[in-house]
């Protein structure tokens, strides 16, 4: 058992939670207007009361970590503080009670936030065409890939093959897989850059784009990112940014004005739409020019002073979604954007990086440093000073949790042996970073001292570590009903 | 550790001759360095292979590795044992773990693989 | 402002530490003639400003409450039980991240388990996943499974499948050897249409991969689906269903017992309000065989070091952040929050709540159609449907529906020329457990008025 049965271990025959509405009409009997083999005879759904119910999900709610519970510095997720207003502007009726086919002149409102935040997003990136559609970022790199393969065919050419950097996220080259696109790996110069000898004799006239990450997932800027963009340009492909690491970026500089061609935003990251354990996202398109005929339809565009969908275009890549995307968090972003405003946006890059940096100058005494230079909004530390004492880093991980932190995102860039990818994010004090830093020291010390202590850990969460070999072998994925359930 | 009477390849399979058919597995070292087997994707008896094609995948929990054939040829057999157990391939690699039974259209590129010292000199420069 | 919290001295004290005198130190990575730009925003606002600036634009949108609505089409307006936004509501639930150190995240684990658990007895499917994004895109990803199982080229999709789930997965298949082949799955006799079975059934050859139907269809529609399932089998075919409103599996046969391979919908009107199509959540559920081609998160229980009950994602091996270019599927994240919503809903309502709630929106749609016939419409949907039905409109749906709007005050239905140019005058009229007596009254009315 565990300390929370499931909810149908709760259920009880003929108890009931909460009540259907009053009944408006003369009931129709299904059996009268439907086949009676198109009946279900049953529906094995639990009988709770409304009060277990509430109490099961609240204790399950009360086994998870949030970043309202404490220090959430997931790399490469920007686990920052949620603002609670964005969630009250979220459920305003008139932005929540709508329907997707409702007619626009119905939906003005609703028309109006879509474009003004597409301008807001155009003017922190410096593109000038965005698109809110993609549901998330890997559907906003699906959309910017197919986008750019529209453009060289447009302009007749047949391109076959994307560059990925190998510290690349695995939704890039899974991306190019999904594109049609061979996808050729990049290794990572000794400085964490891109390597522009290696570069350059992957380029060819069958290269569509290379996507590369910028930040990167080392956490570091592309100092030869003008160098990398002239290489791509001049052999007639373009240059995709996987935007993940916005956060680091705004105010600071606007992507477009480096020449990339095309950038996903993650809304959920950089603006703070919530990560709901897992999702929603949402994960907007921004574009130069010459790519906006290819965006995602149908766009939102302004006639005078109304709002409306444009007619279907020739040249777009199509939907991606059944309508205009996650709203809801689109509402959400458009909260952020508009409480933080330009100055607000730039100090929360100053201190996400500030941030990172400060944990970066204070742990590269105790932990390995794989690149030692100023970083961005996160820093990757290594375990491999500890993995030399039998500790590895999923030891140092779990041992964090015993500490109330939650462990940093691990094991990842697959370059870096023994990774910890740090990012703090600018929501995080002084104090709250003191604090993770005096947990780190001491793990390390730990991992001298006792190393038994890292590798039994955690021992203060709901649960010790987990079977995942038999989870993997024979998947339970399901609750199986009883025979006669 | 690399019994002799196998051919290895430098992707960490083996090759056994039976009867007139072979048998192909993963090595020791490699099972060692997958760690715990959760899952492995074979091929349809019936399909044909040329040496070095990838035949099918072996997973533990966090990773996914192609298996590629020692010898071009059909697949007549694969061990079907190993869907409902697979750590047989952790615990018996070239016993009860071999994962396909393969006709060779080419018998003499079984004199192309590594023999068992060749191959354990491989392991330990990959070790070192 | 921003929400962080550092004081100036703060930040002073910590340059000092990392070693730079200011914070541009930080930054000269950045080509040097594109740092520090300008952006052209508007200032900020603080919480009571921007909370009123949301409302008034809200307040331009019209809700339910303003006008009477009969819109459907795969967006349904459904009771969501109170409880269910307390919940997410919840920091617990919303400003965690998916459940990757699973010690500190077992209640969205266990959560998703039995997410998974109650979308397999809704379809009567053996194997669900965590969600993917919307129930197009999932119908797009069932088709890639299909295609990478079965390597044929051809997908019968037939007509009646939403339209925009259709054109998701023309998207998605775009650079990839996929043939979609969109058959007429309904025919026109006169003002009313019905179901053309035979085609699809023809339709299915030894190259089709697989055969997607909705259920009800787009058009209401419950059609007896054997015949096309039969074809699928002798042919090798995989079929895909598309579950048109979640609620419907309250009383209609589920899916997995017709035979379905992949069953895949939208869920969002189990969570909350349709929010203007957005964010929804894709259901995606499978037989047993197929497990380990699901594309994205899968929670399954284990035991921890002590032998004790837990959940873990578990197959991870299937997604991107392993596979890498070889993974078939590049989502990431599920939808996590809003399928708690539709978890909770589900358990609130239970076995008979959702029951009622799928009678009473049959009921609701069949009235609404005796209303309308009363009022001189003819209905055109000639075959059972469960709580969405057609109705004729001889000047044309759009036309009508302006009409309908502008002198009767009622938004009522879906123009039907979404579907096919041959449905252009028909408009597509949903109803649920929430549609009043007064709003079909309203709606009657508006028709009689605007003939």
């Amino acid at each position: 058992m565990t300390d929370e049965p499931l909810i149908y271990d709760l259920s009880s025959p003929g108890r009931r939670g909460v009540h259907s509405p009053l009944p408006q009409f003369d009931p129709v009997d299904p059996g009268d207007v439907l086949p009676s083999s198109e009946l279900r005879t049953d529906l094995p759904l639990p009988e709770a009361s409304e009060i277990d119910v509430m109490r099961h999900f609240l204790r399950l709610s009360h086994k998870n970590h949030s970043v309202d519970t404490a220090m959430y510095p997931l790399g490469s997720c920007t686990m920052k503080y949620n603002p609670k207003v964005n969630e009250v502007t979220a459920r305003t009726p008139g932005l929540a009670d709508i329907h997707p086919y409702q007619p626009p002149e119905t939906a003005q409102g609703a028309l109006e936030l879509i474009y003004e935040l597409e301008a807001l997003l155009a003017s922190i990136t410096g593109f000038p065409a965005v698109s809110t559609q993609p549901a998330a970022g890997s559907q906003g790199e699906l959309c910017g890939l197919l986008s750019i393969l529209a453009w060289h065919e447009s302009r007749a050419e047949t391109r076959t093959q994307v560059l990925v950097p190998d510290s690349a996220h695995g939704t890039n080259p899974a991306t190019g897989t999904m594109s049609g696109l061979e996808v050729i790996s990049l290794p990572t110069a000794d400085d964490g850059g891109i390597d522009l000898q290696n570069l350059k004799e992957s380029l060819g006239p069958g290269v569509a784009a290379i996507m590369l990450t910028l930040p990167s997932t080392l956490g570091l800027f592309e100092r030869r990112i003008a160098e990398v963009v002239e290489l791509v340009h001049a052999a007639g492909a373009q240059v995709y940014c996987d935007g993940a690491n916005m956060n680091a970026m705004l105010g600071r500089v606007r992507p477009a004005d480096l020449g990339i061609d095309v950038m996903h935003l993650n809304l959920h990251k950089t603006f703070s739409t919530p990560h709901g354990g897992g999702g929603p996202g949402a994960g907007a398109l921004a574009v130069q020019a010459h790519l906006e005929p290819f965006l995602p339809e149908p766009r939102v565009v302004r006639k005078g002073d109304t709002f409306a969908l444009a007619e279907p275009s020739p040249t777009s890549i199509g939907r991606v979604h059944s309508h205009l995307g996650n709203f809801g968090n689109l509402v959400r972003a458009y909260t952020f954007i508009r409480s933080l405003g330009a100055e607000g946006l730039r100090e929360a890059a100053d201190d996400a990086v500030l941030n990172a940096n400060y944990l970066r100058a204070s742990l590269s005494d105790d932990y390995d440093l794989p690149y030692d230079r100023t970083c961005m909004h996160e820093v990757v530390l290594a375990g491999t000073r500890q993995r030399r004492l039998g500790v590895r880093t999923l030891d140092i991980a779990k041992r964090l949790i015993d500490y109330g932190i939650h462990p940093p995102t691990i094991y990842f860039p697959i370059i870096v042996d023994e990774a910890l990818m740090i990012e703090p994010t600018e929501t995080e004090s002084r104090e709250s970073l003191d604090n993770f830093i005096d947990v780190m020291r001491r793990i390390a010390r730990e991992a001298e001292s006792d190393p038994d202590k890292l590798h039994d850990a955690p021992v203060n969460a709901p649960v010790r570590r987990l079977d995942e070999v038999t989870a993997n072998r024979r998947p339970n994925v399901r609750r199986v009903p009883e025979s006669g359930d | 550790m690399y019994p002799d009477d196998l051919g290895y390849t430098s992707e960490h399979e083996w090759v056994r001759a039976d009867g007139d058919h072979w048998l192909v597995g993963i090595t020791a070292y490699a099972q060692e360095e997958l760690g715990d087997v959760v899952y492995v994707e074979l091929p349809t008896p019936g399909e044909s292979f040329a040496a070095g094609d990838e035949f099918g995948t072996v997973e533990s929990v966090k990773a996914v590795s192609p298996l590629y054939v020692p010898m071009s040829g059909e697949i007549l057999e694969v061990n079907e044992e190993l869907e409902a157990q697979p750590e047989l391939i952790n615990e018996e690699p070239y016993a009860a773990g071999w994962m396909i039974r393969l006709a060779a259209s080419d018998p003499s590129e079984r004199d192309a693989l590594l023999d068992a010292q060749a191959y354990q000199q491989f392991v330990n420069e990959l070790r070192a | 402002m921003s929400y962080a919290p550092n004081t100036d001295a703060d930040r002073a004290a910590m340059l000092r530490t990392v070693g730079v005198e200011s914070i541009d130190d930080l930054f000269v990575d950045i080509p040097v003639q594109h740092r520090d730009p300008t952006l052209d925003l508007p200032p900020a606002l603080p919480e009571t400003d921007v909370i009123r600036h949301l409302g008034q634009l809200g307040a331009l949108n019209a809700t339910s409450d303003d006008l009477p609505s009969f819109l459907g089409a795969g967006f349904y307006r459904h009771f969501v039980p109170a409880l269910v936004d307390q919940q997410l509501l919840r920091s617990e639930w919303y400003t965690a991240y998916t459940p990757y150190q699973p010690e500190m995240a077992q209640g969205t684990l266990q959560a998703m388990y039995e997410f998974q658990s109650l979308v397999c007895d809704l379809t009567g499917m053996e194997v669900s996943n965590a969600s993917l994004y919307d129930g197009a895109s999932a119908l797009a990803e069932a088709i890639l499974l299909c295609r990478g199982l079965t390597r044929r080229p051809r997908v019968v999709i037939a007509e009646t499948v939403h339209p925009a789930y259709r054109d998701v997965a023309t998207t998605y298949t775009s650079a990839l050897d996929v043939d979609l082949q969109v058959v007429p799955a309904a025919s026109r006799d006169g003002s009313s249409v019905r179901p053309n079975i035979e085609s699809l059934v023809e339709a299915i050859d030894d190259q089709t991969s697989c055969v997607v139907i909705q259920r009800p269809d787009f058009l209401g529609m419950v059609v007896d689906t054997d015949p096309i399932v039969q074809a699928a089998r002798r042919h090798g075919a995989r079929v895909v269903v598309v579950v048109g409103d979640p609620v419907s599996l309250g009383l209609l046969v589920p899916p997995g017992d017709l035979g379905a391979d992949i069953v895949v919908g939208e869920l969002r009107s189990l969570a909350g309000p349709p929010a203007y199509g957005g964010p929804g959540a894709g259901m995606f559920a499978v037989k047993s065989q197929l497990i380990r081609r699901v594309p994205g998160r899968i929670a399954g229980r284990t035991v921890d070091l002590d032998g004790k009950d837990a959940f873990v994602l578990t197959l991870q091996t299937r997604e991107q952040h392993i596979r890498r270019e070889r993974a078939t599927s590049n989502i990431t994240t599920n939808q996590a929050l809003v399928t708690l919503g539709a978890t909770i809903s589900l358990s609130a309502l239970g076995r008979r709540g959702l029951r009622e709630i799928a009678e009473q929106s049959l009921t609701a749609a069949h009235h609404a159609a005796e209303a309308l016939a009363g009022a001189g419409a003819v209905i055109a949907t000639d075959a059972p449907y469960f709580n969405e039905f057609a109705v004729h409109a001889p000047e044309g749906a759009a036309a009508r529906l302006d009409r309908l709007r502008r002198d009767g005050n009622v938004l009522a239905g879906v123009d039907l020329s979404c579907v096919s140019p041959r449905f252009d005058d028909l408009i597509l009229v949903a109803a649920t457990e929430l549609t009043t007596a007064s709003d079909v009254e309203a709606l009657a009315a508006a028709w009689a008025r605007s003939r």
